[in-house]
């Protein structure tokens, strides 16, 4: 908006003065406005970071390797014709594709039978079933307990790092001691506890779930919580500190903006940096606890009892461990590698 | 010595002291919030029988007294008394499996951290070249193979088809493959973490500096490059521990070694929580006098690092 001059016009003006003459400035023409629009779109850095990991191909297809374990281990349950409970006698040991003496029997007669993909265990129990439910179970406790860290490190950290000073102090001094308590020992106990007491529970859902489950999803949530929270209040406290952010603070930005677009962004790579890095040691944990016997409850499978029922007969039918093996190395690698990948996509220290 | 590294020492020391404390505590409660008796699982006891065993192992005081009673045992390096195994004490039935799991533990420590430390320095040397990524692609496969699977699968290949090896522990030559199948983890670890440490120590000033005023190459990376990209390593030295002592409560199993992980499993079986716990607090304060130990050499071999 341009105002009228005309009042202080004539008079000579003090050499000092910071009032500015008008007439020396003219509008800008629509071709002049034209030059300052950025030719290059403004790309978020969550976008930037998306584009960088789609192009490692690695790291892509690792992604697909999960999504696709994921799909088959949600969604093939509903559908498939046996259950991993289902006994069968005169079926146990049977390789991959062999047909029990009553399965040959319904084939002459005309029926169609499902072939025991992966064989079958010691009970006669289908075994691909079992190995689909055994790694649908890894993938969940890998996702939960990233879930559980997430939530518990976000809000301890934050809090810590942004109230800083005195309540800084004692919450991190907290999480030094937690930090140095011997976790996975801490699992263990906690199961062999869990152990007596679900085996007297009634309720379901905890009989479902079994001790291993629990004693990891509660050591998850009152121990593991603690790298990611050290990290979160490392970025917070330095962050807060930083001059743009007191840039934006000198032009009038609200605390909301200051949070939404500088202290989030930062924050998310690290974020997602330590809990991709979390969800292989939860796999890891669940899988040794079920070996042990403390994992889920009974007819449940998980890759770990499957790899430990496995050494029975192992010699004769080295399937048994082929399969559950296979499975967790293959989830475990992808998760390790897609980790990479994110470290390299969301680091921005890394980028060139 | 000077009186701030003293007073971080004590410091250390006493925060070390307190960890264990808190394991004593949380194993003690975990324990005492079982409801089965030990005594009530076996063949059917009468009340009194119960009794006075309980009196014998002091499990009709109260809690606090016992716990104080407790305590002060481990300080005697008394655990109690073991009660599926009549007549044996923790201590002892601890100390007999220990001295297999030691010897595993400390071999299998040794050649994770010497072959960790010569693949990751290699690794870094020829970074981009085959070696390199051929020792990448192995030690990414190995940090994703569970430690039980590795060691099934040694016992059916060398052990059981190849009959290279025996198959149970207390055989001479034995322990080799539970020793293999604890070290390739952390071996793997090590040497990621010993060649990104090597790189970032490549790419400093000092190496150029010393490359530039005609050092021959082997001088700048025994001398000038190893010594600090050595630093990282220590610090994972404590973790890399309680990784392989834990891991070893498996893979004794699957070999029949002796050792504390066998005695885990079997007091579990026969629900000897004096065993359980007395096994939890004894690794729970061998880690954690590790990790002192790491800290302070830690400390001691890196003069830049402040002591907060």
């Amino acid at each position: 908006m341009i105002q009228p001059t005309t009042s202080d016009a004539g008079r000579p003006k003090n050499l000092l003065s910071l009032q500015i003459d008008l007439p020396d400035f003219t509008l800008a023409t629509d071709e002049e406005k034209a030059q300052q629009i950025q030719t290059r779109p403004s790309v978020s850095f969550m976008k930037d970071a998306m584009r960088r990991l789609g192009r490692n191909k690695l790291a892509m297809l690792c992604l697909f390797v999960i999504l696709l374990f994921a799909l088959i281990a949600f969604i093939t349950p509903y559908f498939y014709p046996y259950t991993y409970s289902k006994q069968d006698v005169t079926a146990s040991y049977m390789r991959p594709f062999q047909y029990s003496q009553k399965e040959i029997a319904r084939i002459e007669n005309g029926q169609s039978v499902f072939p025991h993909i992966m064989g079958t265990d010691a009970l006669g129990r289908d075994y691909a079933i079992r190995v689909i439910y055994g790694t649908r179970i890894s993938l969940m406790v890998g996702i939960f307990s990233a879930l559980i860290v997430i939530i518990i490190g976000i809000l301890y950290g934050s809090i810590s790092g942004y109230f800083g000073g005195r309540v800084d102090l004692i919450m991190m001094r907290i999480v030094d001691i937690i930090y140095a308590l011997p976790d996975v020992l801490i699992v263990i106990l906690l199961s062999v506890a869990i152990k007596d007491m679900v085996s007297m529970s009634k309720n379901a859902l905890i009989l479902r779930l079994g001790p291993g489950m629990i004693s990891i999803f509660l050591v998850f949530g009152l121990l593991y919580w603690v790298g990611m929270a050290r990290q979160v209040r490392g970025q917070v406290l330095s962050i807060k500190e930083q001059e743009y952010v007191l840039a934006s603070r000198a032009i009038g930005a609200k605390a909301s903006r200051i949070i939404r677009k500088h202290m989030i962004p930062n924050c998310v790579s690290v974020i997602i940096i330590v809990a991709a890095m979390q969800i292989p040691s939860a796999i890891f944990t669940e899988s040794f606890l079920s070996f042990l016997g403390l994992g889920v409850s009974m007819p449940m499978p998980s890759l770990g009892s499957l790899a430990a029922d496995a050494r029975n007969g192992l010699v004769s039918y080295p399937y048994l461990l082929f399969f559950p093996a296979t499975s967790i190395f293959l989830v475990v690698l992808s998760f390790n590698l897609l980790g990479n990948g994110l470290r390299d996509a969301f680091d921005p220290k890394l980028r060139s | 010595m000077s009186a701030k590294f003293t007073g971080y020492l004590l410091r250390r020391f006493g925060m070390a002291l307190l960890t264990i404390f808190l394991v004593i505590v949380i194993t003690f409660a975990t324990m005492h919030a079982i409801p089965a008796s030990p005594f009530s699982s076996e063949k059917a006891k009468s009340d009194a029988t119960i009794a006075a065993l309980e009196a014998k192992y002091g499990f009709d005081k109260p809690l606090p007294v016992q716990f104080l009673n407790y305590i002060k045992g481990i300080a005697r390096f008394d655990f109690g008394l073991s009660t599926a195994w009549v007549g044996s004490t923790v201590f002892g039935l601890i100390r007999n499996g220990f001295s297999y799991s030691a010897i595993i533990g400390l071999c299998a420590a040794v050649l994770a951290l010497l072959l960790g430390l010569v693949l990751g320095s290699v690794s870094a040397l020829n970074r981009g070249g085959i070696i390199d990524q051929v020792i990448q692609v192995i030690t990414i496969a190995l940090v994703s193979m569970p430690s039980f699977v590795l060691a099934t699968l040694f016992l059916l290949f060398f052990g059981l088809r190849l009959k290279w090896f025996p198959t149970l522990g207390t055989q001479p030559g034995g322990l080799f493959l539970p020793i293999l199948s604890l070290a390739l983890y952390p071996m793997a670890y090590t040497t990621r973490l010993q060649r990104s440490s090597m790189l970032d120590v490549l790419g400093q000033d000092f190496i150029r500096t010393a490359r530039a005023k005609g050092l021959h190459w082997y001088k700048v990376v025994f001398k000038h490059a190893l010594k600090c990209a050595l630093i990282p390593i220590v610090t994972y030295a404590g973790p890399m521990m309680a990784n392989i002592l834990v891991g070893s409560m498996v893979v004794e199993n699957i070999f029949s070694v002796p050792g504390l992980g066998r005695l885990f499993v079997n007091s579990m079986l026969r629900t000897d929580y004096m065993i359980i716990m007395g096994i939890t607090i004894f690794l729970a304060i061998l880690i954690v006098l590790m990790n002192f130990l790491c800290d302070i050499l830690y400390k001691v071999i890196d003069p830049r690092i402040q002591l907060s």
